[in-house]
């Protein structure tokens, strides 16, 4: 516990040195998914999961979260256990950013209240919009402060999510269908400068998707998973040249948008 | 299949149909008794007594209520309705009088109308816009009671029913409805009672759908056979 | 903005004749008997009624009361619609039973939820005998019209706070959680702001039902100026002997919720922009 605060100051760039990032070996079910998995994921390289749907991508996520049960297994972060050898922490003390497919923002707060959300709660109101304020520079929110959720585009709000995610100051960046909810014309634009952006943050970042533009643009390295399994992992070129499974041949035979 | 009031019926060679009575809840009983008589003298004929208020009814027979009789629990309200030229013949049938009435056991200790004027009684009386309310009133006034209601009720046989279920220690509702109640309530006769005498007046209605039946209702009510049952349910009969 | 156009489309779409003649002669059935009141009405004798000493003291007992009611409905009846939108993860007999407590209000006459009231706590009552050993009579009280207005108006509420819980997406509380909120702070800033127009709308409900209480009311508080005859009972009894002066009462509960009915709709859902 004593490490939590370590590193973790104000600005949006924590921890330094070494970080063995994201260490889980997870077992869950829900629903027909009967999950085992391994995950490892480090700063600076996003990992992707892949696979079919109903392969259990967003049970990965909701495990890591805290927001669905941990059978067996282990679940470390920064070298600190979050859940599994008897803990099994809360998702308000995970300190894990979670970005949702239609990023789910707070439809009554404006969207400096939903990025300063996270201070705000630890800090109260006009803390939390202080704090928000570099995170809309920096993601070009600006202009759009005041604005309601609903009033954004699909672009837009994604940007917020995002913001509102990092604002917490996160150990690790988990991201469900990042572009699913884009309009198509957009996507290629906004894949590329979020693949920049994960590729900069000091935290590992973990991205599930079913779609070969978004593996090729973010996955560093990739897992695919099939029926709660993972049946390959490597980076992008190593599943392109070496398809263990007829879904991974089918995904690299998929046009690209 | 032949029309209700079809006067060819062969099971009945007067009267057939259903007719409609509106009654003053003051007559529940007893009209429910009636019309089962009736019913029994003429078999074609279906008897419905829907009670209320009377003031309540008056006002439903003045809206264009498809009713063949009304029985009222006073003149009042059977004026309103003579009035408008819906009941070209009312007459008195039935009278009706106060009488005190306790829960069973008489837990509040109470012997006569002053009683109604304890502070430390649930007592319960009729609104005085309503008929038993204003004679209640008239009774009050003529034997010098100033009584301390917890509660105005809006029909006689609320007040009733608050007394029944122990949640009043005395009420004032006509001799009636204690006979009708039976064991669970127990009736104080009040010497200054027969001064206030409610008259109930019935009349076939003008605008009756089934004229030949509500005549022949309203004169059954009025034979020796109504004015028996009428009598036996402790109501005065003129 | 996909979803905000799929809508406008959704909206241009001309429905079918059958819904529309349906839905036409439903809202004459509501609409028409208050017309039929309005034009009826004896406008010439609206100020004196109004004026009398039968309207003011029966219209504030029944704001009072209603407004009164309204607040206890809320203490009492969003933790009790909290429980029973999670009741749906529960084995289906209590599941059912505490839907089943719910409902009985809506469904009873509710002249019998008044004996019902009176039999529990009534001076004669399961628990009011006990209550009047130690001097406490409820019936005849201005808190029994309350009691009676809580009985048979908070259901309207419970089940308005459930449909909203229910339909509310809970992964807003798992985003929030995410962000550091506790769990305290999730219901505060996340879960209450997200039902908060079903809330509101369930309020609303909630008082306009104990504003049009009647049955219940007579049953179990009785019928006193000043003390237990709200506007209603008031009606009731003018429609005995003075029909005219019943229709006058009936505009003015029909005014005073109306009036509510706007004024908290502008005020409690910030939500809903022009």
């Amino acid at each position: 516990m004593s490490d939590r605060t370590t590193g973790r100051g104000g600005a949006p760039n924590p921890a330094g040195g070494l970080d063995p990032g994201l260490v889980a070996r997870i077992e869950a079910h829900r629903g027909d998914v009967d999950l085992r998995l391994e995950i490892t994921a480090t700063p600076g390289l996003p990992v992707a999961l892949v696979g079919p749907n109903g392969a259990g991508k967003s049970t990965t996520l909701a495990v890591l979260a805290g927001a669905h049960p941990l059978d067996a297994g282990r679940i470390a972060l920064g070298g600190r256990v979050l859940a599994g050898d008897g803990v099994d922490l809360p998702p308000e003390r995970r300190g894990i950013g979670l970005v949702f497919q239609d990023y789910v923002l707070f439809g009554h707060l404006t969207v400096r209240d939903n990025i300063g959300f996270a201070e705000r709660v630890k800090r109260g109101r006009p803390a939390g919009r202080a704090a928000a304020e570099p995170w809309l520079e920096r993601f070009g929110l600006t202009a759009l402060a005041d604005r309601l959720p609903a009033e954004l585009s699909g672009g837009q709000a994604q940007r917020v999510a995002l913001a509102r995610a990092l604002a917490a100051e996160p150990r690790l960046l988990l991201l469900d269908e990042p572009m699913a909810a884009l309009d198509v014309e957009v996507r290629a634009e906004v894949r590329t400068e979020l693949g920049e952006l994960l590729r900069g943050l000091p935290i590992p970042t973990v991205i599930v998707t079913h779609s070969r533009a978004d593996v090729e643009a973010l996955g560093d390295e990739v897992i695919v998973v099939e029926a709660g399994e993972a049946t390959q992992r490597g980076s992008v070129a190593e599943l392109r040249a070496h398809p263990a499974t007829p879904y991974v041949t089918r995904l690299f035979a998929t046009p690209p948008e | 299949m032949p029309a209700p009031s079809d006067p060819s019926d062969p099971a009945d060679g007067e009267l057939a149909g259903s007719v409609t009575v509106l009654a003053a809840a003051s007559l529940t009983e007893v009209f429910d008794d009636l019309a089962a008589s009736f019913e029994a003298e003429h078999p074609g004929v279906d008897v419905v007594v829907s009670v209320g208020g009377s003031g309540a009814l008056a006002e439903q027979i003045l809206a264009g209520a498809p009713a063949d009789v009304f029985a009222a629990a006073n003149e009042t309200a059977m004026a309103t309705v003579a009035e408008a030229g819906l009941a070209p013949e009312a007459t008195v049938f039935a009278t009706n009088t106060l009488e005190l009435v306790v829960p069973a056991g008489n837990p509040g200790g109470v012997a006569g109308l002053a009683d109604l004027g304890r502070p430390e009684l649930a007592i319960a009386l009729c609104d005085e816009t309503v008929p038993c309310g204003a004679a209640s009133v008239e009774l009050l006034a003529l034997a010098g009671v100033t009584a301390a209601p917890d509660t105005l009720e809006t029909d006689v046989k609320a007040v009733l029913t608050k007394v029944l279920l122990g949640e009043a220690d005395a009420g004032l509702v006509y001799r009636t409805d204690v006979r009708a109640a039976d064991a669970a309530v127990v009736g104080i006769e009040i010497a200054e009672a027969s001064q206030v005498v409610n008259r109930y007046p019935i009349a076939a209605l003008a605008e009756a759908p089934n004229p030949d039946a509500a005549q022949a209702f309203v004169a059954f009510v009025l034979s020796a056979a109504g004015r028996a049952a009428l009598a036996e349910a402790g109501f005065g009969v003129p | 903005m996909s979803r905000n156009r799929a809508s406008q489309q959704r909206a241009r779409r001309a429905l079918p004749a059958v819904v529309l003649a349906g839905a036409g002669l439903a809202l004459a059935l509501l609409i028409l008997p208050l017309v039929a009141l309005v034009v009826r009405a004896p406008w010439d004798r609206v100020a004196e009624i109004v004026g009398g000493d039968v309207v003011g003291p029966a219209l504030a007992l029944s704001l009072g009361t209603a407004a009164l009611s309204t607040v206890v409905s809320l203490a009492l009846g969003v933790p009790l619609a909290v429980v029973l939108a999670r009741s749906h993860a529960w084995p289906v007999v209590p599941r059912r039973l505490l839907r089943a407590a719910v409902t009985i209000p809506l469904v009873l006459p509710p002249v019998v939820g008044g004996i019902a009231l009176l039999l529990l706590l009534g001076r004669r009552g399961v628990i009011g005998a006990w209550l009047a050993e130690v001097g406490i009579g409820i019936p005849y009280t201005t808190g029994a019209v309350v009691i009676a207005q809580v009985f048979v108006a908070m259901p309207f509420l419970v089940f308005a706070v459930e449909g909203a819980l229910l339909s509310a997406d809970r992964r807003t509380e798992l985003a929030a959680a995410t962000l550091g909120a506790s769990r305290a702070q999730v219901f505060r800033l996340v879960t209450l702001p997200l039902v908060g127009p079903g809330v509101a709308a369930g309020a609303v409900l909630c008082f306009a039902r104990a504003l049009g209480e009647f049955g219940a009311t007579i049953t179990f508080a009785g019928s006193l100026p000043g003390v237990t005859r709200t506007l209603p009972i008031a009606s009731y009894l003018a429609l005995q002997s003075d029909p005219d002066a019943a229709i006058v009462l009936a505009l003015v509960l029909l005014a005073v919720a109306l009036a509510v009915i706007l004024a908290l709709r502008d005020r409690w859902m910030p939500g809903v922009r022009a």
